[in-house]
């Protein structure tokens, strides 16, 4: 018989039975649904009372032409928007910048100044839709143009639904989006969740990332382990800022993947959950019952779609949306078939939506609540998670903490080793993948996909610059100035940098602008690259 | 052989440069890896001072065309035409002729398996050159 693995290196037995759960106190770890420690899920009722919401990643172009895309899928039953910026918005760098060059609208919209973020946003209802942004570096000036422009609609503050993505802390592990040097990076981090705990108690100013440390080539107990080391190390700097924590951990979200062996997704979920409740209880004091709910949109995962025979993509997506249903996801999206090679074109959008109401309403993947309890395997394999995912944390401690070993670059080199011993087990078929290393078809490798693709069209930078010019003529210049120069005065303090950011941006200054006032104070990141 | 693997533009996907880095120092090839972020020109300058034979980008942006004709370019207004410049990421089909038409040697698109990068590398390179 063969012998088999899961990612995180557990031996699979061909058979699982109540001897692998001797001497567990099962009601101690699994609960009630909606009750402390939540492994069966955070709501009692869970999909027989809401369904999760459905959150396809969209962003190309212009912000007229990505506001049309958000428009058609809202039309066929999309219900929240998860916006993707360009590269040089991530990175606080006008669309003029010479840095920017080539890269206007390319993988995500295109945003200047607030201007952008209304034209976005026409005639959606903020007061209606819950918005993600992802964003990192530049969370504090894109989040406060996404408040302006609810003020502007008129939409009370605390109607207002947002969840910046704001994990600037997995940036410096994976994805790259990082500015400033680690520790005003995370001062702007904090500054955020705590305005917003303030001002917009419905927003849920950081969604804590395992997704793209996984993507970067850790393994699944990693991806939980790096993700809850993270949310800790908010989460002590919020309450070291003086906050309590239960004024901002129930706003505290996860975003993480749920590629891979279905049973051991489901497993990584269900033994996160109970680690991250007892962590908020035990050793945070949170009080608040939702301050232990470990809220999570589950999906992504395009590092599994493969270039070859595309259309198998739309099937692997299925089993990701399958796997993310048992794991209890609050928010569900799905990478599209055509990913592995272009901006998706509506149809693969559409797909992907598909994809996850059929699961929902079709498939009876959201009938019951944790529908694999008590599935001896899944049970072990939810044991055997936990105690993996503490071992990691044990590690994460060893370097020092998660803050010390990012700036020492200790987690990267990890994560860079493990997705090389992936690599190796990918070429020498230990791990499958069919159409690549097995079931490979005739001339596969030659056949020109059928992949329609998605057309960059020039003029979008065009159009961008000719938009940021016009903004800058028309502007109060003296007004942006003024709150440039107070911005920069705060950053050299200790204050909170939101009221200074969201003053700057209704007067118009450019991200650009915004971003070099506190680079001329904070510096940029030095890559720790330990090789 | 020595290597540059160079990550160009504002791009910050950097699992497959740093696979491709193991696995050419596996293989024996002396490597250096810049780091994110990198400028064609910075680039440019780190391959002449680094005196290494082949210059690998990165690229999953969708930038792919724009940047490597910037580090060709250099490369030639440098005087070091001989450095053969290869190139992979999200690279779509129609793109690959493009490319080599630039003056890249090779293309390795998405999905391109590791051991025929490292195949490529030992010595095969020119094999490809048009």
């Amino acid at each position: 018989m063969k012998d088999l693995k899961t990612h995180a290196g557990f031996p699979i037995k061909p058979i699982y039975g109540p001897e692998d759960l001797a001497g567990r106190d099962v009601e101690r770890d699994l609960g009630r649904p909606g009750e402390y420690p939540f492994t069966r899920g955070i709501h009692k009722h869970m999909y027989r009372d809401r369904l999760w919401t459905m959150r396809q990643y969209i962003g190309f172009g212009t912000p007229a032409e990505t506001n049309t895309r958000f428009k058609y899928l809202m039309a066929h039953g999309q219900d929240a928007l998860n916006v993707a910026f360009d590269l040089p918005t991530q990175l606080g760098l006008d669309s003029d910048d010479p840095r920017a060059d080539g890269e206007v609208g390319r993988v995500g919209m295109a945003i200047d100044t607030l201007a952008d973020m209304e034209e976005a946003f026409a005639g959606i209802p903020l007061d209606r839709v819950s918005v993600s942004l992802t964003i990192n570096g530049m969370a504090a000036p894109i989040t406060a143009m996404y408040f302006a422009v609810a003020d502007k609609q008129g939409t009370p503050r605390d109607r207002v639904v947002t969840t910046p993505q704001n994990d600037i802390l997995k940036e410096f592990v994976a994805r790259g989006t990082w500015v400033y040097p680690v520790d005003p990076s995370l001062r702007l981090v904090g500054d955020l969740i705590e305005y917003s705990a303030r001002h917009y108690p419905r927003s849920n100013p950081v969604s804590v990332c395992g997704y793209h440390i996984r993507e970067a080539g850790c393994t699944t107990a990693q991806e939980m382990a790096y993700g809850l080391a993270i949310a800790a190390a908010y989460i002590d700097m919020m309450i070291r800022r003086g906050m309590d924590v239960d004024d901002f951990a129930p706003r505290v979200s996860f975003n993480f993947t749920a590629w891979g062996k279905i049973f051991e997704e489901v497993a990584k979920f269900r033994a996160g959950r109970r680690l991250y409740a007892r962590m908020l209880r035990e050793r945070f004091g949170a009080k608040n019952s939702k301050s232990w709910m470990f809220r999570a949109l589950i999906g992504g995962g395009g590092s599994a779609f493969v270039p070859q025979e595309p259309e198998n993509n739309i099937v692997r997506g299925a089993y990701i949306a399958l796997a993310a249903a048992l794991s209890g996801a609050q928010t569900m999206a799905l990478p599209t078939y055509d990913e592995a090679y272009t901006i998706p074109s509506a149809k693969a959008q559409l797909i992907a939506l598909r994809t996850m109401q059929i699961c929902a309403e079709e498939a009876g993947a959201a009938d019951t609540v944790d529908p694999l309890a008590g599935s001896y395997y899944v049970e072990t394999l939810t044991n055997q998670m936990e105690d993996a995912i503490q071992a990691e944390l044990a590690a994460v401690d060893r370097m020092g903490g998660i803050v010390d070993a990012i700036k020492s670059g200790a987690i990267q080199a990890e994560v860079a080793r493990q997705a090389y011993r992936f690599e190796q087990a990918l070429a020498s078929g230990e791990v499958p993948k069919v159409g690549v290393n097995c079931h490979v078809a005739e001339g596969a490798a030659e056949a020109d996909p059928e992949v329609e693709l998605y057309t960059f069209d020039p003029k979008v930078a065009a159009t961008q610059l000719s938009k940021l010019a016009r903004v800058r003529r028309e502007r109060d210049d003296a007004a942006a100035r003024a709150a440039l120069r107070r911005l920069s005065d705060e950053a050299r303090g200790s204050t909170n940098l939101m009221p200074a950011i969201v003053d700057a941006v209704k007067v118009y200054a450019t991200l650009g602008e915004i971003n070099r006032a506190m680079k001329d104070v904070f510096g940029e990141h030095k890559e720790p690259v330990q090789w | 052989m020595k290597v540059l693997i160079a990550k160009p533009g504002l791009d910050g996907h950097d699992r497959g440069a740093k696979v491709v880095v193991q696995a050419l120092r596996d293989a024996g090839l002396e490597v250096v890896y810049t780091g994110l972020k990198r400028t064609p020109e910075e680039i440019v300058a780190e391959a002449v001072q680094e005196d290494v034979d082949v210059v690998g980008l990165s690229i999953l942006s969708g930038a792919h065309v724009p940047l490597s004709r910037r580090v060709l370019e250099g490369l030639r207004a440098e005087g070091a035409d001989d450095v053969r410049v290869v190139v992979g990421g999200i690279i779509p089909p129609r793109d690959v002729e493009a490319l080599r038409a630039l003056g890249v040697s090779r293309v390795f698109p998405m999905g391109t398996p590791l051991p025929d990068i490292v195949k490529a590398f030992q010595g095969e390179l020119d094999a490809g050159r048009t």
